[in-house]
């Protein structure tokens, strides 16, 4: 295939995977900017007032990084792998299998599928937090940056959990028993300074402890963390996600016989 | 002439050590249309899988108009269009985006991409269900629409995999009408079928395979000549109460008005109407009591379990 002739390819799987998230946008759109909502006027405002400043910030201003990075992992990984098990469980995955569009090009479709509906969504909970609180950017190059690689991350992460399962329960049981409680211990309702020793070090092998952290040193300048270490850490789970998810398209794990 | 398919010692073992491919030739030329047939498990279906590339090979060459399956992937797939056994849609899209999809993997433009799909959505009949999304379809209408999607790209190979599956017969009738028209304008078809009569009345050449070897392959006019009887049903003008003694054939009687004859492979039909003449006895009709091609089937197929 040329150049031209896969950049079309590419564009169909977006086009297709775009329409197919705005076709549900009551299940795909919705409940997060809901859920958010619900956690803003909760943790942030009606608990936040009596929790008081944490890191230095007032504590809606805290939690507004971690809820929209919530949303936004949640939401790339939901879509890649809700859509791609779809395909492959209907079968109508055989649609690009059959054709001349390369692996990479598949994979990267689905993949800015993913990105495409988390940036969405975290843009839609972006503009509810700006009711709740004042958000002033504190480097947007990080901000921008973390979102984007964050998304891309978790949209192959969702594409990888796709390709092993074989029923319906097998999609949802990483998000429900892994990825849940690792957002929920990533920092995005407390400071780690908050933790014992022990327990701050056992966050740090969260990585979506860094994630948070280097979201919101992006938003307001402040991180438990390093954020260099941060942007490395994600960068190389990045790109191990992007050459594994393609040697299992490549390697025809369970979508070729 | 060109060849559309060639297939050298294609073998396929599956991860449970089944072998359903044991090192088979098949080749096709351009303009073709060519039944690949057998019994169920046989084969056809994982050849099928692999030429498409759904299915690894575990050994063999397969090139598609001189393009390696291998080597030249993107050029090989370009040329086939493939409709599978089983219905694969995407079942909350319309019938006209399935199509404009289809057309954007192979890299056809948007704007010939949506030329293509009103072509083939009229030729198919679905133009009218354009909107509707396939789940509201037809059995029958679900089948034309896979053969749709598989053309909008304009391969030189189409490859049905049992077409008629499901179908009634006024549309299996008019799917042959299409089908025929498309092999004369020059598209290679290659078709694997449980209807017999449709490899028969469709095909110029024909492969039989079983437990994963070829067991025939050439013209379906030297197949059939092979058979070395067929049998024919005669149905009597006036009851008979026995058997007529028939020289050079053998006949039994079914019920009252109802005559079963062979006819072996040297006889003539006018030879049979010599003798009931001389024994007379008056036929209102004659049909076949199998098609011809299902005998030879059969008979190929039993000997190799034999």
């Amino acid at each position: 295939m040329s150049f031209q002739e896969q950049l079309i390819a590419f564009l169909t799987i977006v086009r297709k995977e775009v329409k197919r998230f705005m076709r549900i946008w009551t299940q795909t759109l919705v409940p997060p900017v809901i859920t958010i909502t619900l956690y803003f006027i909760i943790f942030g405002t009606l608990i936040g007032e009596r929790i008081g400043p944490m890191a230095g910030v007032d504590y809606m201003e805290f939690v507004v990084p971690g809820l929209i990075m919530m949303s936004v992992i949640t939401s790339s990984y939901t879509n890649v792998v809700s859509s791609f098990f779809g395909a492959k469980f209907q079968r109508f995955i055989e649609e690009m299998l059959v054709s001349p569009t390369p692996n990479y090009i598949i994979l990267l479709g689905f993949v800015m599928g993913g990105v495409t509906r988390g940036l969405g969504v975290g843009f839609i909970v972006t503009l509810v937090a700006l009711y709740f609180t004042d958000l002033q950017i504190h480097n947007y190059p990080i901000t921008i940056s973390i979102v984007v690689v964050t998304s891309v991350f978790f949209s192959m992460a969702g594409f990888i959990n796709a390709v092993f399962a074989n029923t319906f329960d097998d999609i949802s049981i990483i998000p429900t028993f892994l990825l849940t409680p690792l957002i929920y211990l990533g920092g995005v309702f407390y400071s780690t300074a908050l933790l014992p020793e022990f327990w701050a070090a056992v966050s740090k092998a969260n990585p979506i402890l860094y994630i948070v952290n280097a979201f919101r040193y992006g938003v307001l300048g402040i991180s438990d963390i390093n954020v260099n270490s941060a942007f490395i850490m994600i960068a190389v789970f990045t790109i191990v996600a992007w050459f594994y998810s393609l040697w299992l398209l490549n390697s025809g794990k369970s979508l070729r016989q | 002439m060109t060849t559309a398919l060639s297939i050298k010692q294609l073998s396929k073992a599956y991860n449970n050590g089944f072998q359903a491919l044991k090192g088979i030739d098949l080749q096709v030329e351009e303009g073709d249309f060519f039944a690949l047939l057998g019994p169920n498990g046989a084969g056809k279906s994982t050849t099928i899988g692999i030429i498409c590339s759904l299915i690894r090979k575990s050994a063999g060459k397969v090139r598609v108009f001189d393009y390696d399956i291998d080597s030249h992937f993107s050029q090989a797939k370009k040329q086939i269009g493939i409709v599978p056994q089983e219905f694969n849609f995407p079942n909350f899209e319309k019938v006209f985006d399935i199509l404009v999809n289809q057309a954007g993997y192979y890299g056809l433009p948007k704007k010939l991409a949506v030329q293509r799909t009103e072509k083939y959505l009229k030729a198919l009949g679905l133009w009218d269900r354009r909107f509707d999304a396939p789940r509201s379809l037809s059995g029958g209408m679900k089948r034309r629409l896979m053969i749709a999607r598989a053309l909008v790209h304009e391969p030189r190979l189409l490859i049905l995999d049992e077409p008629s599956a499901g179908v009634d017969i006024e549309m299996r009738r008019s799917m042959w009408v299409f089908l025929k028209e498309l092999n004369e304008q020059g598209t290679t078809i290659i078709l694997t079928t449980h209807y017999l009569e449709e490899a028969e009345s469709l095909c110029r050449n024909i492969a039989i395979i079983n437990h994963g070897e070829i067991v025939e392959h050439g013209s379906m006019k030297n197949l059939l000549s092979q058979l070395h009887k067929e049998v024919v049903i005669l149905d009597t003008k006036a009851p008979l109460a026995s058997a007529p003694e028939l020289t050079g054939f053998t006949a039994i009687l079914v019920d009252d008005h109802t005559l079963e004859v062979d006819i072996e492979k040297g006889q003539t039909v006018n030879a049979l109407f010599t003798e009931l003449t001389a024994a007379g006895i008056e036929i209102n009709s004659m049909r076949n009591k199998a098609n011809r091609l299902e005998e030879l089937f059969v008979n190929l197929v039993n000997s190799g379990a034999a």
